[in-house]
This record gives structure tokens, C-alpha cells and sequence, in this order.
């Protein structure tokens, strides 16, 4: 019973996280901030998500997943947000 | 509340599906296409077909998703993607495309419902306990085989590509990355990891959900992010043991199909005795072909011009 409200407190959160994420990505008006809000925000709700299904695990094995999961899903994130703001960088000066 | 969960899927598969076709730039169908495929893959584990979500995940959405990336690359390099696609209709291309769509849904109402072979009751004999492994290398060992030999086929198609004098280049184009820069990192650091997840796919298939196919692609990808990141240096078309990688798979399974019918049996029927390690051997040699050809086929023929500009 608790279990199952922490798990709806936490996906709830992530969520939040997630729309938050998804309306500074249509809302911020260059690269550099739209990848703030779609990386900083979406890891955070990625990782409040993997925490609410924690609760539902039955096994140590399935915690270890879910938390290798969200731990591959920042390093990606991490690299592509770096990649596509070089990428961004090198046009913005090929502009000038 | 899980038909509204199915029904919020349907209209994300249809949505994605439209805006693919539905005009625009080509990147943007790309980009719409790749999340098409994320959305069914989805759809079929929602189905509980976790084998076919797996394969459409890593070689659907995944894998054709870069190979049309890259081609949107080259084509832009060719300063060839720059033109608007034709306003309006296509309408040739929208008639076959609802044609196909009222053939198979007159198919799916008017064809009597065939008669399924028990698979569950065939399963000990196939060596393996999934019974789509078993499908695959087993029972209808014939259209996998032939798929290899498709792959190994369109391999060829592309190098055949490559102009004369770049034949002995390295294949593919040349990928920048900045020495001890986060992509070289990522490179180094996702393949262990990489590896270990595509190897465990193959061997699980024998008895769960994984498969050649899929743990090949994810093997595949570990390679190319490696390429990408210069971490290894590309192959070139005459490297002897890449000529073996390429062809081992489907040799492979050729051999054991001819072995089978030279031991009394029809070609390609395994002896339930020796199905098990058969397939292993078979899925094994598979693997290694389909990881190292999916990942030729998103690089490339050998490019100097590419390269050197």
C-alpha cells in the first residue's frame, strides 16, 4: 500500500519533470537553452520514474536494471547534448 | 485504463505514421520515421510479441533509422537534399500505398483463419525453448537463411558503389572527433557494455526473448559508435578476416543444412538430438555476420574523396 504511493508520488514528479522539459523545448528561443531544458529536466523525471517503478520491484535484479537504465539514459543524454551543442556552436560562429 | 493506454498508442502509431509521409523536408521524416518505429515496437510488446519489439526497436526504428540518417548526410553533402520535395499529392505512391492497405484488410476479413501446427507440442524436438528461435533456425529455417544471404547481397550492392581508384580506402566516410573530446569518451565507455548486452541477447534466445538478429544489430551499433568515435580505425574492403566475418554466418548454415541431408535427413531438418548445439553453433556464426554487415551497410563504400574533404 505505501509502496504504491510513493510509486504514484514519484512517476507523478517525473511527469512533471517531463512537461516541464517539453514546454522549455518548444518555448526557449535558441539551441543551447532548448537543450537545457530537454536534458536537465528529462533526466530528473527519468529519474523519478525509474525511482516510483523501484518500489514496484520484487527482485534486487530488477532495482539493478532500472537503475543501469536510467544510468545509460544520462550518459546519452550527457553525450548528445554536449554533441548537438558543438554542432550548434560551430554553426553559430560560421554565421558571424 | 489500459484501452485508453492502447487507444493513446494507436493514434501515436497513426500520427507518427502521417507525419512521415505527410510532406516536409526529409529530415523530418527521418526523424518521424525512427519515432514510428519506437512507437511500434511499443505496440507489439504491448501485444506481448517482446521478440518482435525487440527486432523492431533495434533494426526498425534503430538501425534504418541511421542508415537513412546517413543517407540524408551524404545527400546533403551532394548538396542534392537542398531541393523541396514536389508540392501536392503523390499520387501514384498514395494509390498503391491504400491499395496495399484494402488488400491486406480484405485479406485479414475474407481468408479463412489457417489452421496453426501446435508449436508448443513440436518444441522439444526444435532443441531450443523459444518458440520463435525455434521458428527461426528450426522449422522455418529456410527464410532465415535466406535473409542472410539478402544482407550479405545488399552488402555487396553498396560496395559496388565505390569508384575504382577508392576500392583499396578504407571503407565509409571519415568521422571527426576530438581527440580525449566526450564523444571518444562515450566511445570507449558504451562498447563494454554494448558488448556485453548483444552477446546475452543471442545467448538468451535460445530459451527466452533475444535472438540473432537483435543481439547482432545492438552489436552492430556497439561497432559504429566505436567507428564514430575513432576509437577504431574503419576496415578495408580486402582486410581478409572482414571478407570471413561477412560470410560465415550464412556459410555457416548452408553447411549445417547440406550436413543434415547428407546424414539421411532433408536439407536443413536438424536431428532433435543435436538441434540444440546446432542452432548455438548456427546462431553464433549468424550473429557475427549480421553485426559486422549492418554495421558495412551504415557506413559505406570506401569514400577518399569523402574522406578527404
Amino acid at each position: 500500500m505505501m509502496a504504491d504511493v510513493a510509486t504514484y508520488v514519484l512517476t507523478a514528479l517525473g511527469l512533471v519533470f517531463f512537461v516541464a522539459g517539453t514546454v522549455g523545448l518548444l518555448r526557449f528561443p535558441d539551441t543551447f537553452s532548448r537543450l537545457h531544458a530537454l536534458t536537465k529536466a528529462d533526466n530528473l523525471g527519468l529519474g523519478f520514474i525509474a525511482l516510483g517503478v523501484a518500489f514496484q520491484a520484487d527482485t534486487w535484479a530488477q532495482l539493478a536494471m532500472l537503475a543501469l537504465i536510467w544510468a545509460l539514459a544520462l550518459l546519452a543524454a550527457g553525450t548528445v547534448a554536449q554533441l548537438v551543442a558543438r554542432a550548434a556552436l560551430a554553426q553559430v560562429q560560421e554565421g558571424e | 485504463m489500459s484501452l485508453a493506454l492502447d487507444l493513446a498508442l494507436c493514434a501515436l502509431i497513426l500520427g507518427a505514421a502521417l507525419a512521415t509521409v505527410a510532406g516536409g523536408a526529409v529530415f523530418r521524416a527521418v526523424i518521424f520515421f525512427i519515432t514510428y518505429g519506437l512507437f511500434l515496437a511499443i505496440g507489439w510488446a504491448r501485444l506481448g510479441a517482446f521478440d518482435v519489439a525487440l527486432a523492431e526497436a533495434a533494426i526498425g526504428a534503430g538501425l534504418t533509422g541511421v542508415l537513412l540518417l546517413a543517407a540524408h548526410g551524404r545527400l546533403r553533402r551532394m548538396q542534392a537534399g537542398d531541393a523541396p520535395p514536389p508540392a501536392g499529392l503523390n499520387l501514384p505512391a498514395a494509390l498503391a500505398g491504400a491499395g496495399m492497405a484494402l488488400a491486406l484488410g480484405w485479406a485479414w476479413f475474407a481468408l479463412p483463419v489457417p489452421a496453426t501446427p501446435d508449436i508448443a507440442q513440436a518444441l522439444p524436438r526444435s532443441g531450443v525453448g523459444n518458440p520463435v528461435t525455434a521458428v527461426l533456425l528450426n522449422f522455418r529455417a529456410w527464410d532465415t537463411l535466406l535473409e542472410s544471404i539478402v544482407l550479405l547481397a545488399a552488402l555487396l550492392g553498396v560496395w559496388m558503389l565505390a569508384r575504382n581508384d577508392d576500392w583499396n580506402a578504407p571503407l565509409g566516410p571519415r568521422y571527426h572527433a576530438l581527440s580525449g573530446g566526450v564523444l571518444v569518451n562515450f566511445g570507449r565507455f558504451l562498447p563494454p557494455i554494448g558488448l556485453c548486452f548483444g552477446v546475452y541477447l543471442v545467448w538468451a534466445g535460445a530459451d527466452y526473448i533475444g535472438g540473432a538478429f537483435q543481439g547482432g544489430t545492438v552489436l552492430a551499433a556497439v561497432g559504429l559508435v566505436a567507428l564514430m568515435a575513432n576509437v577504431v580505425r574503419p576496415p578495408r574492403v580486402s582486410y581478409a578476416l572482414l571478407r570471413v566475418a561477412v560470410v560465415v554466418g550464412p556459410a555457416v548454415f548452408l553447411l549445417a543444412g547440406l550436413l543434415a541431408a547428407g546424414f539421411g535427413g532433408a536439407f536443413l531438418t536438424l536431428p532433435p538430438a543435436l538441434a540444440k548445439p546446432v542452432i548455438l553453433v548456427i546462431e553464433a556464426a549468424l550473429t557475427i555476420s549480421i553485426a559486422v554487415t549492418l554495421a558495412l551497410l551504415v557506413i559505406g563504400p570506401p569514400d577518399d574523396a569523402g574522406r578527404s574533404s
